[in-house]
């Protein structure tokens, strides 16, 4: 029998007390050998830090998850697994992902959006999420941007560089 | 489902941008969502084991040292999918400001008193029936800066995980009959009476423990259905 969903509403600013646990912003351990930083900002549309989302990162095959609250800076950061050839359950020609749900004071709903790797330009040629986004400029706020030693993911809420966000 | 059933249950969430609620306005997405196809990976979710519990994760009441002030209540229910079946083993963690109406945050800067018995936070997991069940204080209405005289209803914040990345939700129970609710810019983003009230709980005598504790009953349906099989 077909029920009607709960309705979502915002995190709010005082999810630290129930949401922060130690260490939640680790999808594997830092020893792991394939292990990469992914670090960002979520900036709101006047281009000011949102300094109370909450960011959870979910891998391919939903078996590991990390959140990490924003800082004063609005800055997040996660230890995930580099992608590795047939690790992770995807669809048929799906890249490598990561996918990602933002809250925030001030966001009703999640939103919802993915972390692919700049180092997977044929895979993500082929991706079909990707391939859907016509503008070339949107298409990129989906690729993290490496950087010395890390993956650099930033989320603009708003603005010229607004992230594309999905509807599930 | 047609299409049509589709848009209508669309209708009964919040928009993003709500300008009732002044935070959207420089949060709500202005670009079109683009609708991500439910492939496997979004049809697939962590599985959370009772090793990652402690037995009095649930009772805000037996945190500290002492009984918390305020009304005692149980808030218990299942978590269900959409095709109505139990969602077991899943995360379910809430928050809440103390019978005083004040989060133990940093950031809050109500003068209501702290209370040195109560955290506010608590988590479980669902069992085989998809029940959940936390024993807390009924949290108190306060201020917050939306509007003049704004005053948030008394809620618990909830946060479920489920089997799936569709289905996570992180939403806000309500009590019935609080006058706040009609005022709340929060609330009333919700669209339509109807997906409104499955935001507030139901008051049960079956649930109280008489001389003890007050029971209001909730129950939580996650958007789309269980996870499926594995796909080659």
């Amino acid at each position: 029998m077909f029920r009607p969903a709960t309705p979502p509403q915002t995190i709010g600013p005082f999810f630290h007390i129930g949401l922060d646990a130690p260490g939640p912003e680790q999808l594997v351990s830092a020893e792991h050998p394939d292990v990469v930083r992914i670090e960002g900002r979520v900036l709101d549309g006047a281009g000011h830090p949102v300094d109370d989302a909450l960011i959870e990162v979910w891998d391919a095959d939903g078996a590991r998850f990390g959140r990490c609250a924003t800082d004063a800076e609005g800055r997040y950061h996660f230890l995930a697994g580099k992608p590795v050839s047939g690790s992770a359950a995807r669809a048929p020609g799906e890249a490598p992902h990561l996918n990602v749900s933002v809250f925030a004071r001030g966001l009703l709903d999640r939103l919802v959006t993915r972390i692919y790797f700049p180092d997977q330009a044929a895979a993500n040629a082929a991706d079909p999420v990707l391939s859907t986004i016509a503008d070339p400029g949107a298409r990129a706020t989906l690729v993290a941007r490496a950087e010395a030693g890390s993956l650099r993911f930033d989320i603009h809420l708003q603005g010229e560089q607004e992230t594309v966000f999905f509807a599930l | 489902m047609t299409t049509t059933d589709w848009a209508s249950l669309e209708a009964e969430r919040p928009p993003y941008l709500y300008p009732p609620y002044r935070s959207t306005l420089l949060r709500a997405p202005t670009r079109p969502l683009i609708l991500l196809p439910h492939m496997l990976s979004v049809r697939t979710g962590p599985v959370f084991g009772d090793g990652q519990m402690s037995p009095l994760d649930h009772d805000l009441t037996r945190q500290h040292g002492g009984a918390p002030l305020g009304e005692r209540i149980i808030v218990t229910g299942r978590v269900l999918d959409a095709d109505g079946r139990p969602v077991r083993n899943t995360l379910v963690e809430v928050w809440q400001t103390n019978a005083a109406g004040r989060y133990a945050h940093n950031r809050d800067q109500h003068p209501a008193p702290l209370d040195p018995n109560f955290t506010g936070a608590g988590r479980c997991l669902t069992d085989e029936d998809g029940r959940y069940r936390f024993v807390t204080v009924k949290p108190g209405a306060y201020p917050w800066k939306n509007h003049p005289n704004a005053w948030r209803p008394a809620h618990i914040h909830f946060s479920v995980f489920g089997t799936a990345f569709t289905h996570r939700l992180v939403t806000q129970m309500y009590f019935p009959g609080d006058p706040l609710l009609d005022h709340d810019p929060i609330f009333q983003s919700i669209p339509t009476p109807t997906a409104r009230e499955r935001l507030v709980a139901a008051l049960d005598l079956a649930l109280t423990m008489p001389e003890w504790a007050l029971g209001y009953h909730w129950d939580i349906v996650l958007r789309g259905p269980g996870a499926t099989p594995m796909e080659g």
